[in-house]
């Protein structure tokens, strides 16, 4: 198996460790990996905000360099969305309707793919909130939404126990959208501030020492929060966990 | 018109912690409750599924089921009446009034009479129109439109309605307990329950095999307004419709529970004919909706007004309804309004942090997220967006597409973040930095320690 690892810009600048322990994880079980050294884009700002029109050469470049690949895996719930439910402004050949089949979710992968049955190198003796961001919880079903009746799963959760030490918390408001929501927050800073500050309060109530989620782009959202509000809480990556990391 | 400014109406009610808490709590709970019963009907995600074919099918049939309603209505002794739009809804209104001589009318809640803009239309024409429910009799009184399909007063504080009712109807400004409100309200409504000349209602379900109609309301204003007075005019918009009362108990199952968590409303009443002495004219409306049918969006005809997307949307809760200044606000307010008036509503597709849920909340299964999308889309295709947007993105779009630039973008963010003087960070320059400290930056990006990886 051969997969192409995709990391978005906003981790690659800003939460690199996310996308270094992710690396780290898929090498030390086993996987062959590429990595393409060239800053791509999966066009979702333009998706986004309506400008699809504008996207077309952008999701080309990517589709040039992921195709042909068993899989794309990258670190980020949202462009995996995009890619796989919301990347339609180049036009719809086999090569690109199978590389929108095979991009994955790191979570998705480890999950459903690899069925990683165990974490030797990791144990996380802390209490952890999870946060599924939106995109990852309602569009990739990572988990069963709250609102949705049904048979209750958790992927996030499901590989978070394997972890030796571990103890999950979560906020009374389960699943409510923190608020960064892409270009919304920059549309709408105060109601996104108003939905991160219920978000990270309601963590800091539940008593986690820690949030954790497979998406950074909330985590960066609510880290800021978190520190403008002087909350006793610290955000990490779900890769970092499973790959050994033992703050 | 001028564009509706969601954001900056929303911004004062966020800002207003009183209110907003309040507001945020009531319809999170209303939320909780309805996740709670939901959960106690095994079949619930089947009944959601069913609903929706059933709207489906019902809205592809439209013509005919129309027609065979018009015909069985007639029969029940019902005079119907077609009106294409708006005006001609309350105009036909008005002639039946004017025919009776009617001056003063009670009325049950009905979102299709605010999209009317039917009090004011009567309101001109000197007629004296109270609506019944107390919510929406609040909101007449405070002169506004209800912010919310099912609690149309739920934006207010109890402190609010006791600081009107004084100003309007004479009551103790300092007593804010809801008994002694209610018992203002009730005084003041029941007199004129007595005189009506006329009384008005929306409509909940059409149903076209019988000819009948279903009215729902918890505080059984439209009923009074029905049964007490000569004559009652009730309103329907076409895509009410469904077969009959074979699916009727299915939607009355979802409907409450969707709206309130409670298993049903306290006033589920089928209206067959007119009373003994009494006259009842059924005016179908369209106003748009035919030409909604036949765009990519029609789904949100098969609408209910259960309101469980407002209470389950984020964004709505903290917003409050009243910001976005149109007759149906939150999830699907943002995806209906646009196809009134695109160039008016072109910021409210934006009020979405596309988080998903009113989707999996909507008892008939609207795909409200994607049509976020598809109108985000139109504006932009319709250029409606904002300039400084299409500029961003066009120029975006160019450096996107090359590798150089993004990586040259990427160092450009971290230098920002090392270098730039926490003072300007935090300034107006970035709306980010009134809510957030922003963490120290990395010491390399990902693909810098990749390619020193690669060296070693
Ligand atoms: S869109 Fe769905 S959830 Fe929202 S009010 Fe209509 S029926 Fe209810």
């Amino acid at each position: 198996m051969k997969i192409a690892f995709f990391v978005p810009c906003y981790v690659d600048a800003l939460a690199p460790q996310a996308a270094i322990a992710s690396y780290e994880l898929l090498q030390k079980l086993g996987v062959e990996i590429d990595y393409p050294d060239e800053p791509v884009c999966c066009g979702l700002p333009f998706t986004d905000m309506g400008y699809d029109q504008y996207a077309g050469d952008i999701e080309q470049t990517f589709v040039d360099h992921f195709s042909g690949y068993d899989y794309v895996v990258t670190p980020s719930g949202i462009c995996t969305d995009q890619v796989r439910n919301h990347f339609t402004a180049v036009e719809q050949t086999p090569e690109v309707q199978q590389l929108r089949g095979r991009m994955y979710e790191l979570v998705e992968f480890l999950h459903d793919i690899l069925q990683v049955e165990e974490f030797p190198w990791a144990s996380f003796p802390h209490k952890v909130a999870i946060h599924n961001a939106c995109h990852s919880l309602r569009y990739l079903h990572h988990a069963k939404p709250s609102e949705l009746m049904g048979p209750a799963f958790s992927k996030p959760e499901a590989l978070l126990r394997k972890v030796p030490g571990i103890e999950i918390v979560y906020p009374e408001r389960v699943d409510e959208c923190c608020g960064f929501g892409g270009t919304f927050s920059i549309w709408d800073p105060d109601v996104s501030a108003q939905m991160g500050k219920d978000k990270v309060t309601g963590f800091n109530n539940a008593g986690a020492s820690y949030v954790v989620s497979a998406d950074y782009s909330c985590l960066l959202h609510q880290g800021g929060v978190i520190n403008k509000l002087g909350l006793p809480l610290r955000t990490i990556h779900i890769a970092e966990i499973l790959n050994g990391a033992n703050a | 018109m001028k564009q509706v400014n969601q954001v900056k109406n929303a911004s004062a009610f966020v800002k207003d912690s009183a209110h907003r808490s309040s507001h945020d709590k009531h319809l999170w709970d209303a939320r909780m409750r309805r996740d709670k019963t939901a959960a106690a009907i095994p079949e619930w995600e089947e009944m959601r599924e069913l609903a929706s074919a059933i709207k489906k099918h019902t809205l592809s049939n439209l013509d005919t089921y129309l027609e065979r309603f018009e015909e069985n209505a007639t029969r029940n002794g019902i005079h119907v009446h077609w009106a294409r739009d708006a005006e001609e809804h309350n105009r036909i209104v008005y002639d039946i009034f004017q025919q009776h001589g009617v001056k003063t009318i009670t009325k049950g809640k009905s979102m299709l009479h605010e999209e009317c803009g039917l009090r004011e239309y009567l309101a001109e024409r000197g007629i004296d129109l109270a609506e019944a429910d107390l919510g929406e009799r609040i909101q007449q009184l405070d002169g506004q439109r209800p912010s919310h399909i099912v609690m149309p007063a739920i934006h207010k504080l109890r402190e609010d309605v006791a600081e009107l009712f004084a100003e309007k109807l004479g009551s103790d400004p300092h007593n804010d307990d809801p008994h002694y409100l209610n018992k203002v309200m009730r005084n003041d409504m029941r007199k004129r329950f007595v005189k009506a000349d006329a009384g008005m209602s929306g409509v909940n379900f059409l149903l076209a095999e019988t000819g009948g109609f279903v009215v729902c309301t918890n505080e059984g204003n439209a009923d009074i307004s029905a049964n007490v007075p000569p004559l009652y005019v009730a309103s329907a918009g076409i895509e009410k419709m469904i077969p009959g009362p074979e699916q009727l108990p299915l939607f009355i199952r979802l409907l409450s529970r969707s709206a309130l968590g409670f298993a049903i409303t306290q006033y589920t009443s089928h209206y067959h004919g007119p009373a003994e002495g009494q006259e009842l004219h059924l005016v179908l409306v369209d106003n748009g909706r035919t030409d909604r049918l036949a765009s990519e969006t029609w789904e949100v005809l098969k609408c209910i007004r259960c309101s469980a997307c407002f209470n389950t949307c984020p964004v709505f809760r903290r917003s409050g309804g009243l910001s976005y200044e149109a007759t149906y606000a939150g999830p699907i307010g943002i995806v209906l309004e646009p196809s009134y008036d695109l160039h008016r509503y072109a910021q409210l597709p934006y009020a979405c942090t596309h988080c998903g849920s009113c989707g999996n909340v909507c008892p008939v299964k609207i795909p409200i997220p994607d049509y976020v999308f598809h109108w985000r889309k139109e504006v932009v295709e319709q250029k409606e967006d904002l300039l400084s947007h299409r500029y961003e993105m066009l120029a975006g779009s160019k450096a996107l597409a090359s590798e150089k630039l993004v990586e040259a973008g990427e160092k450009f963010t971290l230098a920002a973040l090392k270098h730039t003087p926490h003072a300007l960070m935090a300034s107006r320059f970035n709306p980010w930095a009134k809510a957030h400290e922003m963490p120290a930056a990395p010491e390399k990006t990902f693909r810098q320690w990749y390619r020193e990886q690669q060296k070693s």
